[in-house]
């Protein structure tokens, strides 16, 4: 009896065939752009394939659908009614759990949907890989060759429908394997590879595959009887690939402080960490810079060193003022010589060192081995500036990438569900705490959700105003001081060594003493500052802490800029321009001591904070306050005093070519100092924290008014300030930049052919209209960047608007076809009683 | 079109373990270098000495028990630790060979794609293996996250408001294309769903 009336359910269905979606032909056309746009463009054929593919892995048993079974074997006919029978009987005990008022077939229907099965079950996941290796290949060679193809892999829907007919279910998930094994035997090794790596299915599967394309491809090779010297480009091959390996995995073990960055993140979770991994960025960052410098302007000056005057003695006090005996060594521009170092003639030109004439370089030139010192200092420092930005834009948009998304606040609470658990900590206290913070979190989120209409008034609104604006008018009056402070600060400290200069110096360790004043001055200043800020943080009581955390960015970031801007003026336009009233032989070593100094002060001052901020108030709090809090690790002001470091060590690369080491070192010791402090101070912090946004808006301030500051400032250095007469490797130039002109000029001297060369050099180089030229093509491109960004933002906003519209299709069409079904079911049965009857 | 073999034998001896073609095969596989591979086939040597034999040439079938697994310090205190090893599990039931055991740790590494980890993130929180987050798992999702802190209605509100929010077919229920639509918008995600080895 059951089994007739299941007949009968089926009956109706080829019945209504024609008109219902339920049909083959029906579901295919129907629901194909969907498909396709699930298959990520796969056409329609490899689409069909797909829903073919689910139906066979359904019959297998295979199926994680549970109750929701195959579409297809019901236009089977009857061969198929003993298993609709049993998907029946699944039916009505499932269909209550579901609550749904949908036909069973409409349910079949539904489940054979893409969105349904894509990524699952491991024969979706088969055939979505092979639809990829499939695109790969074609994007590999230009024209795919069609006889490649077995017959039924040639794109033809018909083709499919045709073959999944007649061939039984177990035998076309072979095929398919097989087809995907032998489309990852055509692919190359590192897109083989990187396949494989992607698929969603289990290691031993995926080395199956691995293994059944590498015999195949034994067996081609085999076969083919390979001529000797192919062979041996096998070998070749696999040996590079061996060592690629092991290049790998040497390069794996070169991976700074992985053991310290697991201990921090499992007890703190991602959003320390990242200040962590901004530190080792910027000590890569450094390393690079000290590696090309070193290999280029140290290196070489140090193998030659030319004579000195007279040496200092050691006083201890140097190491802090990078003065006395540090000034002629390496570690300064002034340092460094005008002329072509070679080997055979260095006794003959390291005797007269200063005036050095014209001639002696000459001599040297013309023998083999020379090395032009002005030269190789003006490129080596413009290549490694050109090299950083590439390598910060690079990241910058790497990292936009990452943490690119559409800003629609709806779907929150749904995001805090899955994704705010950070599976990185391990820490017991910590995950206690983040669970608490998840709770609270929610919470929040729920009131939000259901008081999202309580507005304030206008007295309340006012109110607000008016301490935004007194807390903004406090930290730019605050600022100013400062500034202003600093600005004539500098010029006392100026004046006052006009007047030593004049007068001889009584006390050189006092005097070089006196230098550390405007570096703890704006040091002092850099560690106070911040805390009014926060003050006025805390009184103006933002509800949102990403807005709070934004307005101190800001407000820190104009206290720096400021800061750097009047020390740049003081540096480029006071000293630089009347380097003879304070007598000074060699100005760029004198700048080059100033940022050493403030680097060196900047650190000492983290230090203390590190000290006396994180560790004795956690003493007093502990002690005093008998509070269990401990303080919370400010990480946004931690990262903007990193890059407030490096603007300094790139200000300062120029003067100060060993600058990058001293920042190494004090990264190095930053990184153990803070993460020992870390642990034994500070608790995970209690708010949310953006990670990734945070960390592209770090990056983006580290490239924009950091490094960008910093190569105008040499930039303008190099183009424009006439360099000490008496030392360096730029005297007797007019600008650093006519080093190259000179060069030019000896090439043009030595060798007339080149004389094309030097025009090119004076229309290209000399010319600041090729600056600004290249200037406008590089924001140009910037601009047209953002613009796709932009594009790709509106057209992803389009795309959903139209994901949601067709899901109102679908529900539309469902109910439709539901309500035709009801019709058509209720005068079947009636016949099949009739039947039945007979 | 390249070529290329793998010889058959490799017979590095290399701290003990003899690599073979399976740990090549593991290096193809998954994001893991082999020193990486080797690291982790000490941890998972580690949990049960007696068991997993150091020789891995000739792919010994052997699987450890979930409660073993879950021992280990990187998932101990993780709510989801027993979805976790469950979903890589090829019997479901948390028995973990070495290989599923290195797989596990391949999703949750850095290198890891966002769409295979969407996937796996979305088997581990499909508590009851129906292939859609119904309300029953994210009620338990909740709870697990929370330590059970929320009240029940509160419970109740968010899986429904969460629902509502996510699903886009209107099923009541999110199916992987929802997840993986929901997880896009989550930038953090690829950061948060990732243990360090």
């Amino acid at each position: 009896m059951a089994r007739n009336v299941n007949f009968d359910l089926n009956h109706p269905l080829v019945e209504a065939g024609l008109e219902s979606p339920i049909d083959e032909e029906g579901v295919h056309d129907s629901f194909s752009q969907l498909i396709a746009e699930q298959s990520q463009n796969g056409g329609p054929s490899e689409a069909f394939e797909l829903q073919q593919l689910q139906r066979d892995l359904d019959e297998e048993g295979r199926d994680d659908v549970g109750y929701l079974s195959s579409p297809g074997h019901e236009f089977r006919g009857s061969r198929q009614v003993r298993r609709d029978m049993e998907w029946e009987d699944d039916e009505t005990q499932t269909d209550p759990l579901i609550g749904e008022r949908w036909s069973s077939a409409t349910m079949k229907v539904l489940s054979s949907m893409p969105s349904r099965t894509i990524g699952r079950s491991r024969g979706a996941i088969i055939s979505q890989y092979y639809n990829r290796t499939m695109q790969l290949r074609r994007r590999r060679q230009s024209r795919p060759a069609i006889r490649d193809f077995s017959r039924s892999a040639r794109p033809s829907i018909r083709g499919y429908g045709m073959e999944a007919d007649s061939i039984d279910a177990e035998g076309t998930e072979v095929s398919k394997r097989e087809r995907l094994v032998n489309n990852l035997q055509n692919l190359s090794v590192s897109d083989r590879v990187r396949m494989l790596r992607a698929m969603p299915l289990s290691v031993a599967e995926k080395s199956d595959l691995r293994m059944l394309a590498l015999q195949k491809e034994k067996r081609t090779l085999s076969s083919s009887k390979l001529p000797c010297c192919s062979r041996l480009k096998y070998y070749i091959i696999i040996a590079a690939r061996q060592s690629w390996y092991s290049w790998l995995s040497f390069l794996h073990s070169l991976q700074l402080w992985q053991v310290a960055l697991k201990r921090v993140s499992g007890r703190f979770g991602t959003g320390v960490l990242s200040y962590f991994l901004f530190l080792k960025t910027l000590l890569f960052f450094n390393i690079f810079l000290f590696l090309v410098t070193g290999a280029f302007l140290v290196l070489p000056q140090a193998v030659h060193p030319p004579v000195l005057p007279a040496e200092r003695n050691f006083s201890g006090l140097e190491l802090l003022t990078g003065a006395g005996y540090f000034s002629d060594t390496v570690m300064y521009y002034g340092y460094y010589c005008n002329y072509t170092l070679h080997k055979s003639c260095r006794d003959d030109v390291g005797g007269q060192n200063v005036s050095v004439s014209n001639g002696t370089r000459l001599d040297c030139v013309s023998k083999h081995h020379s090395y032009n010192m002005p030269l190789a200092y003006f490129f080596t420092i413009g290549v490694a500036f050109f090299i950083t930005c590439i390598i910060l834009v690079y990241s910058m948009s790497k990292s936009f990438g990452q943490s690119f998304r559409i800003d629609n606040s709806h779907s929150i609470l749904a995001i805090k569900v899955f994704c705010s658990w950070d599976f990185k900590v391990i820490k017991k206290t910590s995950v206690r705490l983040m669970s608490e913070n998840i709770g609270t979190q929610l919470k929040e989120l729920l009131a939000e959700v259901n008081h999202k209409n309580v507005k304030n008034t206008a007295c309340q609104k006012l109110w607000r105003l008016l301490v935004h604006g007194l807390a903004w008018a406090i930290c730019i009056a605050s600022t100013a001081a400062c500034v202003t402070a600093i600005y004539y600060f500098s010029d006392h400290m100026h004046q006052n060594l006009q007047q030593r200069s004049r007068s001889t110096i009584k006390d050189p360790l006092l005097f070089e003493a006196s230098l550390l004043a405007l570096p703890v001055m704006v040091s002092l200043i850099n560690l106070l500052l911040p805390g009014l800020f926060n003050l006025a943080a805390w009184m103006e009581d933002y509800e949102s802490p990403s807005v709070r955390t934004y307005v101190a960015i800001g407000r820190n970031l104009l206290l720096k800029v400021c800061v750097l801007g009047v020390l740049c003026y003081h540096w480029l336009g006071r000293v630089a321009a009347d380097p003879a009233s304070i007598k000074l032989k060699c100005w760029e070593s004198f700048v080059g001591q100033e940022l050493y100094r403030f680097l060196l002060m900047e650190f000492i001052f983290t230090l203390l904070d590190t000290l006396f901020g994180e560790f004795l108030w956690r003493l007093f709090s502990e002690r005093v306050l008998k509070r269990r809090r401990k303080p919370v690790f400010d990480i946004a002001r931690n990262v903007l005093e990193l890059i407030y470091g490096q603007t300094l060590a790139w200000l300062g690369v120029l003067f100060t070519p060993l600058l990058p080491a001293v920042q190494i070192i004090k990264l190095l010791l930053l990184f153990y100092i803070k993460k020992s402090s870390v642990m034994m101070n500070c608790q995970a912090p209690r708010k949310p924290y953006r990670v990734s946004q945070m960390t592209t808006i770090f990056i983006t301030l580290l490239c924009f008014p950091s490094f960008l500051g910093a190569s105008v400032c040499v930039t303008y250095t190099m183009w424009s300030i006439t360099p000490s007469s008496s030392c360096g490797p730029f005297r007797e130039l007019k600008t650093m930049f006519q080093a190259g002109k000179r060069w030019v000029e000896e090439l043009e001297k030595d060798n007339p052919n080149l004389s094309l060369l030097a025009r090119a050099h004076a229309y290209l180089v000399e010319n600041p209209l090729f600056l600004f030229l290249g200037a406008g093509i590089f924001l140009i491109v910037i601009y047209f960047h953002s613009q796709v960004v932009d594009g790709q933002r509106k057209i992803i906003n389009l795309l959903q608007e139209q994901i949601e519209n067709e899901g109102e299709d679908k529900k539309f069409l469902i109910t439709r076809l539901q309500s035709i079904h009801e019709q058509k079911r209720t005068p079947a049965r009636r016949l099949t009683s009739q039947d039945s009857g007979c | 079109m390249k070529i290329f073999i793998v010889p058959s034998i490799i017979s590095h001896r290399l701290q003990t373990i003899s690599v073979s073609a399976v740990f090549l095969s593991l290096q193809d596989c998954t994001f893991f270098t082999r020193k990486e591979i080797l690291r982790l086939h000490g941890r998972y040597h580690e949990l049960a000495p007696h068991l997993v034999p150091m020789d891995y040439t000739n792919d010994p079938d052997c699987k450890l028990p979930l409660a073993l697994i879950v021992n280990m310090p990187e998932l101990k205190e993780n709510p989801f630790r027993n979805r976790i090893v469950e979903s890589f599990s090829e019997d479901g039931m948390g028995n973990l060979s070495f290989n599923e055991f290195v797989d596990m740790f391949s999703v949750l590494s850095e290198t890891a794609s966002r769409e295979l980890k969407a996937i796996y993130a979305f088997k581990i929180y499909d508590f009851n293996v129906d292939n859609y987050l119904c309300k029953e798992d994210l009620e338990k999702t909740l709870n697990r996250l929370t330590k059970e802190e929320l009240t029940p209605e509160e419970v109740e509100l968010v899986c429904q408001k969460s629902i509502e929010e996510a699903d886009l077919d209107g099923d009541n229920k999110l199916s992987f294309a929802d997840f993986e639509n929901m997880i896009t918008r989550a930038p953090d995600f690829l950061s948060t769903f990732h243990i360090r080895i």
